[in-house]
């Protein structure tokens, strides 16, 4: 996957909000790239422009190239099949992501026969029943409602439906946010396994630099819709070049931790068009340039880094 | 405001409405102690007498609705309980038989009205932007007009008969389903788990049929029983102002307007019918409002357990 120029404004009664501006993000295949910025940054809305599966007020601009073919150019009907068969997308709130009047295996035998209709009931149970065996649900889970099920056991069934066809990319929106810390452990190291087992790209978005550093091979770091930083999750988190990324690490709490250290200052608001840097207002090393010119990502050092700082 | 709390009832109800037929069942018979409970077994059992009088009205009815039995305005009393009316013919003999129009009506009316409102509803709801708009603007004007004015120009235009007047009573009532569908739908077109499915590849027609409907579908069998109630007694005004049915057929409407001039000489031609028309009505009011009372605090107790459980 593969994405240039990516932009996604909304049109609202106040004006339009660039909620993603310019963004050049690949995502290799059997690689998984972390997503990292605050709440509002734009993250959400990536990932879900790459499926197109914004409100209507939403102009998406630029080009996403999946397998070589540029999505822009499909049509809806195109769109819909590569949903869930090519590209699956896993969600932050597994409580309320399933129809709570549909049993467990009818989500499957819809989704199967949504993308194959020849498909007949017992064939769509025994896929289902196989790809739910490596995601770790007991079979007897299949007839029962989804109120009759944990939170966990509902995210593993979201993976298991989206891992039905095998797709070469998975988006994940912060997939353990809504789960305790074990069951986060838990259902991530599901992920990877099936990542590894699946051969699938994964495009991990969270706010939790933590899953990031153990998971993902690349991170790219948002803010205000724009890609701040981009390189290999090691030396990135080694050594954060973009006073943002700096400040995020910082921001992470440890047992040493005496005094919580947090960004100063607020994102900016997306509404309308702006000039500069736009994390120069919270910037530490804010220089005159800054203010009026905006920085272009462009390369910077080594492993493919990538900076939009007018410091490098 | 609107989306927390449509967002928290869809889910209750969805849970309630997605049970198998016989735990709703089971979980409505939980609740007839309670006055709601109480008050919809009423009703229903008003309405199926009224049904089981309707369909054996040839052995229930003493006489023949339609012939001459009596001198006129016998008062009630020996052979005729409810008296004989101003053409000598059996006032319960003609409200037995009588019974058999406004059901009819109710029926096939709320049929009529159903099987348009909902589909529109679902899909100005689901789809939105400008079939949408025009859509609603078509209802609420719809809606707007007095129903009882609006059925007396509809039948006026289409004529006499069964089918006629439930073809202009469903037309008055298509707005109300409509509203309540499409409102309902657009609150749960924005559930997760229609985002979900869209994200998994659904098409558009499964995810109508399979994550909206059946999400959407509790707030039919209230919508059904108040709509019915009203049905009775605009079918009833129809056939009071001439509208009706052809003359002939026993109906309970007709009969208020054929003898409501004589109600001093003889107060029970007119009574009796009117008193049916207000039980069938209230009795199906009685339905449509106590499933409402019972839904509500019900669920609200299960999604109570269903937190504590999780």
């Amino acid at each position: 996957m593969e994405s240039k120029g990516l932009s996604v404004t909304f049109d609202t009664p106040d004006g339009p909000v660039h909620a993603v501006t310019d963004v050049d993000l690949t995502i290799e295949k059997g690689t998984t790239v972390g997503l990292v910025g605050e709440s509002g940054c734009g993250k959400s809305t990536l990932g879900r422009a790459i499926l197109r599966l914004l409100p209507e007020n939403a102009r998406i601009s630029g080009t996403v190239r999946f397998d070589g073919i540029d999505l822009s150019t499909r049509s809806p009907k195109e769109m819909r099949d590569l949903r869930g068969r090519n590209i699956a997308m896993i969600f932050q709130d597994p409580m309320t992501r399933l129809n709570p009047l549909m049993r467990i295996r009818d989500h499957f035998i819809e989704t199967i026969q949504a993308h194959d209709p020849g498909v007949t009931t017992d064939e769509a149970v025994s896929r289902a029943l196989r790809v739910l065996a490596d995601v770790r649900v007991p079979a007897d889970r299949m007839n029962m409602y989804p109120h009759e099920l944990s939170g966990g056991m509902r995210q593993r069934i979201m993976i298991a439906l989206c891992l039905l066809f095998k797709p070469a990319l998975l988006i994940a929106d912060e997939p353990t946010t809504a789960l305790d810390v074990i069951l986060e452990a838990q259902i991530l190291q599901l992920l990877q396994s099936i990542m590894h087992g699946y051969n699938m790209a994964v495009l991990l978005i969270t706010h939790n630099l933590g899953l990031v550093a153990e998971f993902a091979d690349r991170v790219a770091v948002m803010y205000a819709g724009r890609i701040a930083e981009e390189g290999a999750t090691v030396p990135l988190f080694r050594e954060p070049y973009h006073p943002y990324t700096q400040g995020l690490l910082r921001s992470v709490i440890d047992l040493d931790t005496t005094k919580l250290y947090s960004v100063p200052g607020a994102p900016p608001s997306l509404l309308g068009d702006s000039v500069g840097c736009p994390f120069y207002p919270r910037c530490e090393k804010r220089m005159a340039v800054c203010e009026t010119v905006f920085p272009e990502i462009r390369p910077v050092g080594e492993d493919r880094r990538k900076v939009a700082c007018h410091l490098y | 405001m609107a989306v927390g709390t449509a967002r928290g009832r869809t889910t209750i109800l969805g849970r309630f409405v997605g049970r198998p037929a016989g735990r709703l069942f089971a979980h409505f018979l939980k609740e007839s102690g309670t006055a709601a409970g109480i008050i919809v077994w009423i009703g229903i059992g008003i309405v199926l007498a009224i049904i089981v009088m309707a369909i054996f009205a040839p052995f229930l009815a003493p006489f023949d609705p339609n012939t001459k039995v009596a001198d006129p305005e016998t008062a009630p009393g020996g052979r005729f309980v409810m008296g004989v009316d101003r053409s000598g013919q059996d006032v319960l003999s003609r409200i037995i038989w009588g019974a058999r129009i406004p059901l009819a009506i109710i029926a096939v009316a709320t049929t009529i009205s159903l099987a348009i409102g909902l589909p529109i509803g679902l899909l100005s709801g689901f789809v939105g932007g400008r079939l949408d708009r025009i859509l609603v603007l078509v209802m609420d004007s719809i809606y707007a007009f007095p129903g009882l004015l609006l059925a007396i120009v509809i039948a006026a235009i289409i004529g006499r008969g069964i089918l006629n007047i439930s073809v202009a009573i469903a037309i008055v009532y298509i707005p109300t389903y409509f509203r309540i569908i499409r409102n309902h739908v657009a609150a749960v077109k924005q559930e997760p788990y229609v985002e979900a499915a869209i994200a998994l590849g659904m098409p558009r027609r499964r995810i109508i049929l399979r994550y909206v409907l059946p999400n959407v579908a509790q707030s039919i069998p209230v919508i059904f029983s108040v709509n019915a109630a009203d049905s009775v007694l605009t079918e009833a005004g129809l056939t009071f102002l001439g509208l009706g049915l052809p003359p002939g057929i026993p109906d309970w409407g007709f009969d208020i307007s054929l003898n409501w001039q004589r109600f001093e000489a003889s107060w029970w031609a007119t009574f009796y019918p009117g008193l049916f028309i207000l039980i069938l009505t209230t009795a199906l009011t009685f339905v449509g409002e106590g499933l409402n009372d019972i839904l509500n605090p019900l669920l609200r107790k299960k999604d109570f357990k269903a937190k504590v459980e999780a």
